[in-house]
């Protein structure tokens, strides 16, 4: 699998960012950390809008930057779509002409996407003949995403595209963006502070702190870290899991899901049988088990588990983090009194009790 | 009253010069209003102090250097005399050099204030969507800072009709040569012509008023909104 590779240094008055990370080109990577961390000069950096002192970036085999040996690609040379916070539309030109844009300026040969499709998969019709100035946020949004795309690119670079949208209007872009990675196979880099956002989008995960990477992997292994810094706490993910749709229950308002060969149950999604479905587990909704479980209970969700790890919580002492094996990795927060009775260590085997809720746009 | 003979020269050759002089403007000081908007450099406000000074020095100064520089033995004038075999003080040449100078804060000016208020975010868009420096000079920074063009053009080629020191220290007064309206028009009252004097001035204020006009209400029906 080809991979994108950085590595560089920013410094400025105020701020240093230091990076050294592989990318899988492949799905969703989300840059994800607060506010004022760097992720902005990150997506900045690969794009070539900003030029670092040292550094190296490598796109597959092309090299993109590389101080050492004073190469440095141009923006303009460089295969990628930007989606900035704002859309940045040309308020003198029409939405057609907008979208047409990156279009025209793009070899022939090199255009996958066409114009039709784009304009479909985003419901751009009525808007074409349209100013930017008379969409609202996030129609305009919708064009800017369609006008990057329609230059064809290697990487599509987001940088929090939907923080200046409400509400409602992030709702109506997120299932857009779900389809553009399923449907178009275009890798995304995707930044973001919202962890919303994040766990329902992405496939892979970089977190950034003050300017340094502080953790890379998959979504599912990233969020099960326990040495993760305390970006989400009290809300810490316990485990997102990649489920299929099993079963209606309507008289219930349950849905059943699988997902390796595990059943859960979740509020009723009215969705197909077949579908994927991602679900999220928060570790405070987990309780563990200890010996044979009782033959009925009330908790609908329970799983075999084992212990793997204990580590402490960041943002309450009496609290720690127990990292479980459960076919996937999940998190649980427990007291530390449970900690002490069930008399947990690693290698133990538990249930895990717990409530999964489905997440979508 | 009778009509009197009018002489069309002063009017026609001023044209001229206000037209030419706009071109040579909009040449120049685009890519110095672009440099202004965008640069980091240091040297941004001695250069931005030294475009405005045309507006604050009396004309007869910098006509007065500007003789000095364009004459036969000055710094510009004199590699010109050993190139054509002409000298550029008191001729049409000369006049365009010097009006350049006089009225670039009038171009310069609102120039600079567009492409700032244009700024680099739509060229960072341009750029990722594939267009060269230039192309997104072209067909993104020039149709959002049209305003600014459109007062840049006015602003120069009126300024340049009303001069008067500066033509007068660089041009002398050569009919069909140097002659332009304001100085036909001092002359008329020199020699106490005040109806071919009267004529002149009624012709350059009607047309001034008329274009200013004309550059307002186009400008409030332009389609482009930069906030």
């Amino acid at each position: 699998m080809s991979a994108l590779t950085a590595q560089f240094d920013v410094q400025y008055a105020t701020f240093h960012l230091h990076a050294a990370v592989d990318i899988p080109l492949q799905g969703v990577t989300a840059i994800f950390g607060p506010s004022g961390c760097g992720k902005t000069t990150f997506l900045r950096c690969m794009a070539g809008l900003e030029r670092s002192s040292r550094g190296v970036i490598r796109f597959g085999d092309v090299v993109w930057q590389d101080e050492a040996r004073r190469i440095f690609l141009p923006v303009v040379k460089r295969p990628i779509g930007y989606v900035f916070q704002e859309p940045r539309l040309f308020p003198h030109l029409s939405v057609r002409a907008n979208l047409a844009y990156g279009f025209r300026r793009i070899p022939r040969k090199q255009r996958r996407l066409s114009f039709e499709r784009i304009v479909e998969i985003l419901d751009l019709h009525n808007l074409l003949n349209r100013r930017p100035h008379h969409l609202s946020g996030g129609e305009q949004q919708r064009v800017a995403i369609g006008r990057a795309l329609l230059t064809s690119p290697a990487l599509l670079l987001m940088d929090e595209p939907l923080s200046s949208l409400d509400m409602t209007r992030k709702n109506e872009i997120l299932p857009f963006l779900q389809r553009l990675n399923q449907d178009l196979h275009v890798p995304v880099l995707y930044v973001s502070h919202d962890l919303n956002e994040i766990l329902q989008l992405a496939d892979h995960v970089v977190v950034i702190k003050e300017g340094t990477i502080v953790a890379t992997g998959t979504i599912q292994d990233v969020f099960a870290r326990l040495d993760l810094p305390g970006l989400v706490e009290p809300n810490v993910v316990g485990a997102v899991l990649e489920t299929t749709v099993a079963a209606q229950e309507p008289q219930f308002g349950l849905t059943r899901v699988e997902f390796s060969g595990r059943s859960l149950f979740i509020p009723q999604q009215a969705l197909p049988i077949g579908t994927s479905l991602r679900v999220q587990i928060l570790a405070r909704d987990v309780s563990l088990v200890v010996g044979v479980p009782a033959a009925q209970s009330s908790v609908l969700n329970a799983l075999e588990a084992r212990v793997i790890e204990i580590g402490e919580s960041r943002s309450d002492p009496y609290t720690v983090k127990v990292k479980l094996d459960v076919g996937c990795p999940l998190l649980a927060m427990i007291t530390r009194k449970s900690l002490h009775q069930l008399k947990l260590h690693p290698g133990q085997k538990v249930h895990a009790h717990f409530k999964a809720v489905a997440l979508r746009g | 009253m009778s009509f009197p003979e009018m002489d069309w020269g002063p009017v026609w050759l001023t044209m001229q010069l206000a037209g030419v002089t706009v071109v040579v403007l909009l040449l120049v000081g685009t890519p110095l209003a672009w440099w202004l908007a965008f640069t980091t450099s240091r040297f941004r406000t001695l250069v931005e102090a030294v475009v405005a000074l045309p507006i604050v020095l009396p004309p007869t100064v910098l006509g007065f250097y500007l003789l000095v520089a364009l004459g036969p033995h000055g710094l510009v004038g004199g590699p010109w005399k050993q190139l054509t075999g002409a000298p550029l003080s008191f001729t049409f040449t000369g006049l365009v050099i010097a009006s350049t100078f006089y009225s670039l804060p009038f171009v310069v000016q609102p120039l600079h204030g567009s492409f700032e208020s244009v700024g680099k975010k739509p060229l960072e868009a341009a750029w990722t969507l594939g267009a060269s420096r230039f192309d997104a000079f072209l067909t993104v920074a020039s149709p959002m800072a049209i305003r600014g063009f459109l007062s840049a053009v006015v602003l120069g080629f009126a300024h340049t009709l009303g001069e008067f020191g500066v033509v007068l220290m660089v041009g002398g007064n050569i009919p069909g040569v140097t002659k332009v309206l304001s100085i036909a028009i001092y002359d008329h009252v020199e020699s106490l012509e005040y109806t071919q004097a009267h004529f002149l001035s009624v012709f350059l204020l009607a047309f001034s008023f008329l274009i200013l006009t004309i550059v307002y209400a186009i400008n409030r029906r332009l389609p482009v909104h930069v906030s």
